[in-house]
């Protein structure tokens, strides 16, 4: 972890339009904000805050080609070459009885492939400890972060501004 | 923040804070069990006891204990497995295609329907091992290499559709499941109290700490999710309407079954929903998330799937008629007037005319009669299935061998099984799961929405309030 032994300034605030709008007012200001957390979905936080749009889609499109290119190959290679039989008259590799298992596979693997990309890339796991700033932001508040070393401002005028903003609370977290 | 047109009524009723969410919601899983609680689980698990000592005898005796017989060699193992698959069906409509309607109303349902979800396919799963008769060899039914040659499955096979269409739904609905939960499970570690559960919910929450970037990536699976799992709750129906529809059985071969079964899941599914949260709604005192507007919704749902499945029905028996083959004419003529005439009525009293009744505001408002007309609709269907798979098969071509079907005790114990296995399952996902999604409600309470100046909301809170519809449901 890159982020250990640096000092943030810790933003709370009680409402997720606040929030919002003190993000803009702190960009703005010149601010550089380390990160927001809120206990539910903020639509435009991301965007806000100017993190780069998420590249998931296109891990959920390629796993769902892989999956699909496996269901392929092993009902054509298991019905019309490994052991080719005629079943219902129908020849040994017939394509149109094998799209249910394509598309179920397809799902599949795409389910299972942008899961397991979410939690990599978000770095969270079973033994994972959580990265908390205040623990009432899974409950009812809106904390924002600011990595002071990242900030040309100082301490107490990033302090002013992010009061002036709307926080209720502000302090300092040496992680 | 989320803005609701101000002639709705209110998504969550009492003028909750997100405090207020967290709080209702999590003192059910951290407070210890209370004494109904524990005297329902342990009926369930007594009639989970009594289930598996049938299906132990059912495994261990060999199929001939249940009533199949040369004729009929599907009954109520079939039928109570495409009841629960069908059961199945809504939890993964109301978080999936609810979510690309965006009806918001879902949030507050959708986590106890996903659960429902999973434990109805549990249930159903467990009736494809019974059928088998030798479950130690359910793998046979996987692709798997062996020493036969390898002998391959036949993917020309619906049965090998289903297997992948069930197992698929089944995996992908628990995924969707679990990444819906893993934010409220990061709520229930942040306020434990002991070091037990700190650790339990620490684990399952996977160090969750909602950041931006988290959440955003949440939306954006949550959205793709619910696009693969859209076609995939329509496949799966459709694949088990498949296992009769490619057959040559009269009664069986039609192609109107897809769209027949997934309406009559969907239909089954949400009065099965109905029922759980009804009950789970009074005893949690959820009557500011689960609303009576919910519960209308779910009943609106209810009577259109309904209806479409009466279509079904008329059109079956049409076409039976004007396709001009004896065979698929009598086999229709039986169900409606032969000796299973009493199944093929009740069905169609179930199924086609009770959920009408809804067509009245009262009575879809009414606790009592959703309730009633749930239970009723459940029955309705499992009789669907039933009229589907014994009427089509104990009359086929050769009159001497016609045959009745009478379930034995094996027969009922094992459908018992399912409810054990259900409930059970069901009763400690209440307790230690919390039932309503803590993270979606709070999106929707729109707390900020009220406090905007009136230009954006269009109405003050005190105006809200004091409207005729609000107080009208805070009775």
């Amino acid at each position: 972890m890159t982020d250990i032994n640096k000092k943030f300034l810790v933003g709370v605030y009680d409402d997720d339009d606040v929030v919002l709008s003190a993000v803009g007012k702190l960009k703005n200001s010149g601010v550089k904000i380390y990160e927001v957390y809120s206990p539910f979905a903020i639509h435009g936080m991301d965007t806000a805050i100017g993190h780069p749009r998420t590249r998931i889609g296109i891990a959920a499109f390629c796993f769902g080609c892989t999956g699909f290119l496996c269901a392929l190959l092993l009902t054509t290679w298991t019905m019309g070459i490994d052991w080719p039989m005629v079943i219902g008259g129908k020849d040994p590799i017939s394509l149109p009885n094998y799209v249910p298992v394509m598309f179920e596979l397809t799902v599949l693997f795409t389910a299972f492939g942008m899961t397991i990309s979410f939690f990599i890339t978000n770095g969270l796991g079973p033994t994972v400890k959580p990265l908390l700033f205040d623990p009432r932001c899974t409950d009812n508040k809106f904390v924002m972060a600011i990595d002071l070393s990242k900030n040309k401002l100082s301490e107490a005028e990033i302090a002013s501004i992010v009061k002036a903003s709307g926080a209720e609370e502000v302090s300092i977290k040496q992680l | 923040m989320h803005v609701t047109s101000p002639v709705r009524t209110p998504l969550v009723t009492g003028g909750k804070t997100y405090a207020d969410v967290t709080e209702d919601i999590c003192k059910q899983v951290e407070g210890k069990p209370t004494k109904e609680w524990k005297v329902a689980f342990g009926i369930s698990l007594a009639v989970l006891a009594y289930g598996t000592a049938c299906l132990f005898w059912t495994w261990w005796e060999g199929l001939g204990v249940w009533g199949l017989n040369k004729t009929v060699g599907w009954a109520w193992d079939i039928t109570n497995f495409v009841w629960w698959v069908g059961i199945g069906h809504a939890g993964t409509l109301i978080s999936a295609i609810l979510l690309l309607f965006r009806q918001k109303w879902r949030t507050s349902i959708n986590r106890a329907a996903e659960a429902m979800t999973i434990f109805a396919v549990i249930c159903a799963a467990s009736f494809i091992l019974m059928h088998m008769g030798r479950p130690w060899l359910a793998h046979w039914a996987l692709p798997l290499p062996n020493t036969f040659g390898s002998l391959w499955v036949n993917f020309n096979s619906p049965l090998v559709w289903d297997v992948f269409a069930i197992s698929t739904y089944f995996s992908v609905s628990c995924l969707f499941w679990y990444v819906g939960l893993v934010p409220d499970l990061a709520t229930i570690r942040d306020r434990a109290q002991n070091k037990v559960s700190k650790y339990i919910y620490g684990t399952l929450a996977m160090g969750w700490n909602g950041s931006s970037k988290t959440w955003a990536r949440y939306e954006y699976i949550s959205l793709i999710l619910a696009g693969l799992s859209t076609p995939l709750v329509l496949s799966v129906h459709t694949i088990v309407s498949f296992d009769f529809a490619t057959s040559v059985i009269p009664g069986w071969h039609t192609t109107i079954f897809p769209p027949y079964f997934v309406a009559g899941a969907i239909f089954s599914g949400f009065a099965m929903v109905q029922n759980l949260m009804l009950v789970t709604r009074v005893v949690y005192k959820l009557e500011d998330y689960i609303t009576f507007e919910h519960i209308e919704m779910m009943n609106t749902i209810i009577t259109l799937t309904g209806s479409i499945v009466g279509v079904a029905y008329l059109t079956e028996f049409f076409i039976a008629w004007y396709s001009g083959v004896e065979y698929e004419s009598y086999a229709f003529i039986n169900r409606a007037t032969g000796p299973y005439w009493w199944a093929y009525w009740a069905m169609m009293t179930c199924n086609v005319i009770s959920p009408q009744l809804f067509w009245s505001r009262k009575i879809r408002r009414s606790i009592t009669w959703t309730f009633f007309l749930s239970v009723v609709v459940n029955i309705g269907m499992w009789f669907e299935r039933f009229v589907i798979i014994v009427t089509s098969l104990h009359r086929d071509y050769i009159p001497s061998s016609w045959a009745m079907f009478y379930p034995t005790m094996f027969d009922i114990g094992d459908y018992i099984f399912s409810f054990g296995l259900f409930f059970t399952l069901f009763f400690l996902f209440s307790k230690y799961l919390p039932v309503v999604n803590m993270a979606e409600v709070k999106a929707v309470i729109r707390t900020s929405s009220e406090k905007l100046p009136k230009k954006i909301s269009g109405v003050s809170k005190a105006d809200r309030l004091a409207s005729p519809a609000y107080k009208k449901d805070a009775e």
